[in-house]
């Protein structure tokens, strides 16, 4: 499936992501990832779990706003149910041992420069794209 | 109740931000990383953006704030190891991310438009965090590694 090239939209979504990232750095002192923020309300919850609500309620809402005056965000998903929950699953194990996902080691972190979010981050990239390789042009489900 | 409105709103331009960019998109996302197939270089944009927006404002709220507001302190990561641990999990979410086209920050701002799709993802992802976090011993608090 093709998917159109946006450069400018995809850089201002970026920028959004960033500017998240300071003010949240700024306001609560805290990495904006996501990995994170979720494990800290799956029970047991951690002591801080009120902002992190806010915030995910936030993420939730902010979009669906933005269609509801008018905004437009393509999406499509051309993976079925049982390797999204397959992928979700394996995902869930990887960021809890991985301590980190894109918007926490890949922004925040490389932001930092930190040594261990570059680590991260490389490896992920690494494997995402061997794993699309095989999923599309060896196995091709 | 003053830190809970902010961090709804910083939320909300995250979300934003994510749903805008195609980071919440599976078709974009995998087709970023379909380099030998039907390839979208757009999220090079996206990473682009955040991080140097990012690395430049850490570094003014760090020069120019000892704490931040509704915090005693800043709460950064202190380990500097790389271990097996840290790679063979990112090794593993890269997997995953490869299988379902979502990431943890991609799909939380897909739950109010994305229906079943993205519940399913979150859902399953969610229960394999509770699985590590059982296996690994309970003995970790949450989000003590972050």
């Amino acid at each position: 499936m093709e998917t159109e090239f946006t450069p400018w939209m995809s850089l201002a979504g970026g920028i959004l992501i960033g500017l998240s990232a300071i003010l949240l750095m700024m306001f609560n002192g805290r990495i904006a990832g996501m990995t994170g923020i979720v494990t800290g309300i799956i029970p047991p919850v951690s002591s801080d779990w009120a902002w992190r609500i806010a915030f995910l309620a936030g993420a939730v809402i902010g979009p669906v706003l933005f269609l509801a005056f008018g905004g437009t965000i393509p999406y499509a998903v051309p993976v079925s149910l049982p390797l999204l929950a397959l992928g979700g699953l394996i995902v869930g194990v990887g960021v809890y041992y991985g301590a980190g996902c894109t918007s926490g080691h890949g922004v925040c972190g490389m932001a930092r420069l930190s040594p261990r979010s570059i680590a991260a981050t490389l490896t992920f990239m690494i494997f995402t794209g061997l794993t699309v390789y095989v999923v599309r042009h060896i196995a091709e489900i | 109740m003053q830190k809970l409105i902010v961090s709804g709103l910083i939320g909300a331009v995250f979300g934003l931000g994510i749903a805008i960019s195609g980071m919440a998109n599976p078709a974009k996302v995998l087709n970023f990383f379909d380099v030998a197939g039907s390839w979208d270089p757009s999220l090079i944009f996206v990473m682009g953006g955040a991080l140097i927006t990012t690395a430049i404002g850490y570094m003014v709220v760090f020069g120019a704030r000892r704490k931040p507001v509704f915090d005693a302190e800043f709460h950064l990561p202190i380990n500097k190891t790389v271990d097996a641990r840290l790679l063979g999990g990112s090794a593993l979410f890269g997997i995953g991310w490869g299988i379902a086209g979502f990431c943890p920050g991609g799909a939380i701002p897909a739950l109010g438009f994305g229906g079943l799709h993205v519940l399913a993802f979150v859902g399953a992802m969610v229960i394999g965090i509770v699985l590590a976090r059982t296996l690994d011993g309970l003995r970790h608090k949450p989000a003590k590694a972050f």
